[in-house]
């Protein structure tokens, strides 16, 4: 390979896959590049991107995890009923709340992944049946929608960076809610990259074995990962209905698959030990700019699933090839 | 001055079997010790007992003179007991730098990694080898020489006084043997012990002051390096003298069983031609990377790409995938039991029939019946010491899980078997019982051996004649009288 | 490898097959307890042997892909994908609805069976192909096919379910014979099958070991990629059948129909003693397993526990039967 180093990160593949994407629909339809329909692109990363670093952390060390919408939406309702049951308000509190119920569950994961060594799949494939039904089959499952909607939660989803009008008067706006996602990627990949903690979660995932040896603590390391992954998942499932205004316990079904491809498209190896922030926002950016960006090249919406299965497929298949040609 | 280490009269037992068997051994500090013996003498149970891993239920383990009690493996890391595994345990997917940094990091405490101080850490470590290491590559990507440098390093950051290294040359080429040499004499020169655990007996003569043997859990030969010589070290380690009597093939020069023109993998092995008639038994030495394993493997249809011509019995045979290896007669046993080999939880039957299941299928159907009296009747004829051909292989021992290897080829009927390191991991007493079985197979069967073997006494002992493999050539033949063990070493040791 | 079947012997061999029976025993007294009136009735019973076999050819289906050390989670696409195929085409060929429709004769049905069965054959191809051939593993592959299936089921149907499938074929999902569901026979002959194809044929056994280790099954020439394809256009047609199956009882075909089959489908999977690393699969595991969860989850349904609350108690089944498993392990 003659490549430039540069080249070589999947990163940077994906980047330029990207920018020829954009070019590509923009030539399909100027109005792909209307700001309007920038700012709507960068607001659907949000809720992807946020759970997607959990997920990434899940995968570096060597895990998956297809639990967290459900425990996105166990830790939404639960923290929204709790709120409309004792009349509570407030931004903080209930965020708080959200995430920590995540933190919880995915302790759950933690406990069955390191203390009985199960498959990660299989075990989120559990906690994810036991977390939706019992929100469903305990909890309720009628929607919360906009007139029982907390104000001050809509209120703050609602914040905008900037604000302009753009043609025919529409309201054009930036979400304020893009930093916050910008900020806690920043966090989780100073987490990964400089601090110890980090550091063992990839030792845990290239080699379980010699992780130990050297002394990592196994236990904190997974209840770490899993647990960062539902507080994630938590936080962005309460912020997904603020930014909606419904709050439907069914949402997101199926959702797990999206945030799994769009993170192995950004380049973290389903084996574990590899993984970046960066390669992660990446690959969600693309992900949920073929979502939007269907109907402005007139397809339509049905073909949406279609669409995003051939990109994992194709993603997959190239990441498979470099690997073989890597170790042949 | 107390030796730095001194084990006195220690005894182990797991499960009632007796694994040492009141063994003494010292290790002055700054001194070069050797601890040999076959797979199975209690070698690896004296490491994790001088490592604090498993304690010993007899005797003293004294440090400096001080006994200590109740070794773990914390406090003999801080008594400066080293010990490099043949995995080296290191992270393939971080780079040499944080590899070498990590334990340091970890030990002192830290919550947050500053890479500045990551990279200086280790240069340090690599600048004390006096070796070069890109400090910014993945582990992964470094040669397995290359680990072990980084694996070295590792372990001499945390003031280490014993080093204890499990099988280092095992992966190494002869040159690469060298450095670790030059660098296990610098450490000895800084006055850091060095345990070299090997039972490669010219190794063990060029590198070390001290050699203790150990045979069945019990020291079986010690002393000074000086007195020993290369058959002095075997007859402890085997507790036999080695046979004197070699293979001798009677037959007449016909149609060779295999006849290789020009064969060739470019990168692996030049051309090469070899002719193997039935009934000989051909072997072939040289080092690792030598291209052995990879003319074994173009045989067996694992280097689709190869070029030449291959005939057998006289037919050429275009040989693509192991299939058609099989197809053609051709069988391999792998250097790798466990894990090219076997199927660890599957029957002995199974494993056995894995590589017949073609021939004992009618209208689609497995003929059970057939197939369980042929796996039966292989355990039976190769002597493989279970009640039952329903048992997983793993519960058998190396030799007759070898011999399980063996059997599934006489399955399929194949007439020319290349087998890579024929009895690694086999104990004495199996192992002369499996060169017995491979000799008879092919005196009385007609079988061609191919036998490629890091153990010259073997290859003396059971061959007719030896090839001598280096660099991707074929550089040296050796049959009859000039066939002698010390004259394959000494072909060896001129290659480098 | 003795060919004579003998039970003393395979519980003495495997366990975990008397633990599950003894499991589905304990779940059927603790139900019949509980219920003791509509539990035991015939009719309970006589539902659930329409009801499981869709749900027991689906957990077939991933102890296949589980047996080499993979999984197939494209299968509930699969199956509705097959479901609706066929019922365009008798849309097609018979009537949108009426008359036409309803008595569409036996080959116009045939046909459409044919065609459910080579849609999940090209699908378990399609499958076969990524994880063989591309060596993508599993999970990916399979993840993304899935959705590929699924989104063309979308675009098939356009949203809303394919509603009114022929006499003939309703009767797949809904007749009896001599007293036995349809349904169940199937099941019944199609794990016989499997079992069969698994003990008694080469690729059956060379699954196994490949299962064990595909390293070893390599140097033993068996040849892998021909055997992991196979396996996978065999979870391919095994999920078309449970589409059949599905769209047969209920007499329509969506593309979001049973997703929580595929949680069930794991959970009896590895219940039924299947290892999820590869290796080691039994059919009749899995129909005891299959047995135990229907049981289980009826009983609660009949005390009035909604299917979200069936949802968390499968769940929560499979967490502690994988817990006591793990336990029991270590303990020996």
């Amino acid at each position: 390979m003659t490549a430039p180093a540069v080249l070589r990160r999947s990163e940077a593949v994906v980047f330029l896959v990207i920018v020829a994407a954009m070019l590509a629909i923009g030539a399909i339809n100027p109005a792909f590049w209307q700001l309007g329909n920038l700012f709507s692109l960068l607001r659907s990363n949000v809720i992807t991107g946020i759970m997607a670093l959990g997920v990434l952390t899940v995968m570096i060390s060597g895990g998956i995890d297809v639990s967290f919408p459900a425990f996105a939406m166990t830790a939404m309702y639960l923290t929204l009923r709790w709120m409309l049951a004792g009349g509570h308000g407030g931004v903080a509190v209930p965020f708080a709340m959200a995430t920590a119920i995540g933190i919880a569950l995915g302790a759950l994961n933690a406990f069955f992944v390191h203390s009985v060594r199960m498959i990660p799949l299989i075990v989120t494939l559990g906690t994810a049946a036991l977390a939706r039904g019992f929100l469903l089959g305990v909890v309720g499952t009628s929607n919360i929608n906009i007139d029982r909607m907390p104000p001050q939660l809509i209120g703050f989803a609602g914040t905008e960076l900037l604000a302009t009008t753009g043609p025919g008067g529409a309201h054009i706006g930036l979400t304020a809610m893009l930093p916050i996602y910008l900020g806690l990627a920043l966090a989780v990949h100073l987490l990964l990259r400089h601090t110890m903690l980090g550091r063992a979660v990839f030792a845990l995932g290239g080699d379980r074995e010699a992780a130990r040896r050297a002394g990592f603590d196994l236990a904190r390391t997974t209840y770490f990962v899993y647990g960062l992954a539902g507080g994630l998942a938590g936080f962005a499932g309460l912020l997904h209905v603020s930014m909606i205004w419904l709050a439907n316990p069914h949402d997101l079904a199926g959702m797990e698959l999206d945030v799994i491809a769009a993170v192995v498209l950004g380049g973290a190896s389903i084996f574990g030990g590899r993984g970046s922030v960066v390669g992660t926002m990446l690959g969600v950016f693309m992900l949920v700019m073929v979502n939007n960006s269907l109907i402005i090249m007139h397809i339509s919406t049905t073909w949406q699933r279609v669409v995003v299965g051939v990109i994992i497929i194709a993603a997959t298949a190239l990441t498979a090839l470099r690997d073989r040609r890597r170790a042949g | 001055m107390p030796p730095f280490l001194e084990l006195r009269h220690v005894g182990k037992s797991f499960a009632g079997v007796r694994a040492l068997d009141n063994v003494s051994l010292a290790i002055d500090a700054g001194a070069l010790h050797c601890l040999a013996g076959e797979n199975g003498s209690g070698k690896s149970t004296l490491i994790k007992i001088i490592s604090g891993v498993t304690q010993p239920d007899q005797g003293e383990i004294l440090f400096g003179g001080q006994p200590q009690r109740a070794l773990s493996p914390a406090r003999a890391i801080a008594r400066g007991v080293q010990v490099i595994f043949q995995d080296f345990a290191l992270f393939g997917n971080l780079t040499v730098a944080e590899n070498l940094a990590l334990s340091s990091e970890l030990r002192d405490g830290r919550r947050l990694v500053n890479w500045r101080r990551v990279r200086a850490v280790a240069a340090e470590a690599v600048a004390r080898l006096g070796v070069e290491l890109d400090l910014d590559a993945d582990v992964e990507r470094l040669p397995t020489s290359g680990r072990q440098l980084v694996a070295i390093a590792r372990a001499l950051m945390s003031d280490a006084r014993l080093l204890i290294m499990d099988e280092p040359t095992t992966a190494l080429t002869r040159r690469e043997v060298e450095t670790l040499f030059r660098i296990v004499r610098d450490i000895r020169a800084r006055g850091i012990a060095v345990l070299f655990v090997s039972h490669k007996m010219r190794e063990m003569l060029e590198i070390s002051e001290r050699i203790t043997v150990l045979r069945n859990g019990r020291v079986a030969a010690a002393g000074a390096t000086a007195d020993f010589d290369e058959a002095a070290i075997t007859r402890a380690m085997t507790g036999q003298e080695i046979a004197a009597t070699p293979y001798r093939w009677q037959g007449q020069a016909g149609v060779p069983r295999l006849d290789v023109r020009g064969l060739a993998v470019p990168g692996r092995f030049a051309p090469i031609d070899l002719a193997v008639q039935p009934g000989e038994i051909v072997g072939i030495a040289g080092l690792l990377g030598s291209g052995r394993t990879d003319v074994a493997l173009s045989l067996f249809g694992m280097h689709p790409s190869y070029q030449g011509r291959i005939a057998i019995d006289g037919a050429e045979r275009r040989i693509a995938s192991v299939p058609e290896a099989i197809a053609c007669g051709i069988a391999y046993v792998p250097e790798d039991r466990l894990t090219e080999g076997l199927f660890a939880t599957q029957s002995i039957a199974r494993n056995l029939l894995a590589g017949s299941l073609g021939r004992f299928t009618r209208a689609g159907l497995l003929d059970l019946v057939r197939a369980g009296a042929a796996a039966r009747a292989m355990v039976q004829s190769l002597q493989i010491a279970t009640p039952t051909a329903e048992r997983p292989v793993m519960e058998l021992s190396g030799g007759n899980q070898q011999r399980v290897v063996l059997g599934r080829w006489l399955l399929t009927e194949a007439r020319l078997l290349v087998l890579n390191g024929p009895t690694v991991g086999v104990d004495v007493g199996s192992k002369s019982g499996i060169h017995r079985t491979l000799r008879a197979l092919a005196m009385e069967r007609g079988l061609a051996i191919l036998m490629i073997s890091d153990d010259g006494p073997e290859l003396v002992q059971n061959c007719n004649r030896i090839l001598v493999m280096h660099r991707g050539r074929m550089v040296d033949e050796l049959a009859g009288e000039a066939m002698t063990e010390a004259a394959l070493a000494e072909r060896l040791r001129g290659l480098s | 490898m003795s060919g004579t079947f003998d039970l003393r012997r395979l519980l003495r061999r495997d366990s975990s097959v008397l633990q599950l029976l003894l499991l589905t025993a304990a779940i059927f007294a603790a139900m019949s307890a509980l219920n003791p009136e509509k539990f035991l009735r015939a009719y309970n019973f006589q539902s659930l042997t329409f009801l499981a076999p869709e749900l027991g050819l689906l957990a077939v289906a991933m102890m296949l892909a589980m047996l080499t050390g993979g999984i197939d989670l494209s299968v509930i696409g699969i199956a509705n994908l097959s479901g609706i195929l066929a019922g365009l085409f008798f849309h097609a060929v018979g009537a949108p609805r009426g008359p036409a429709l309803m008595h569409l004769p036996l080959l116009p049905v045939a046909a459409g069976i044919a065609i459910a069965l080579a849609a999940g054959a090209l699908a378990g191809a399609l499958n076969g192909l990524l994880i063989a051939r591309l060596r993508i593993t599993p999970i990916l592959a399979t993840i993304g096919t899935g959705q590929v299936y699924v989104g063309l089921a979308l675009v098939l149907t356009g949203g809303p379910a394919i509603v009114g499938f022929p006499a003939l074929w309703d009767a797949i999902g809904n007749a009896t014979l001599f007293g036995i569901a349809l349904p169940l026979l199937l099941f019944l002959l199609v794990g016989a099958g499997v079992a069969t194809a698994l003990s008694r044929t080469a690729l059956g056994v060379e699954l196994f070991l490949i299962g064990t280790s595909a390293k070893a099954a390599a140097f033993a020439g068996i040849r892998l990629g021909r055997a992991i394809f196979l396996s996978y256009v065999a979870t391919g047609v095994l999920a078309s059948l449970a589409g059949i199956l599905l769209s047969a009882r209920t007499n329509a075909a969506k593309s979001d129909y049973g997703t929580s089959y595929l949680l069930q489908a794991v959970l009896i999977a590895v219940l039924g003693g299947t290892n999820p690393a590869g290796g080691q699969a039994t059919v009749i595991g899995v129909a005891i397993a299959l047995a135990a969860l229907m049981l289980l989850s009826s009983g609660f349904q009949l005390m009035r526990f909604s299917n979200f609350l069936v949802d968390f108690i499968w769940g929560a089944f499979l967490l502690i039967v994988i817990a006591i498993n793990a336990l029991r392990n270590r303990a020996r």
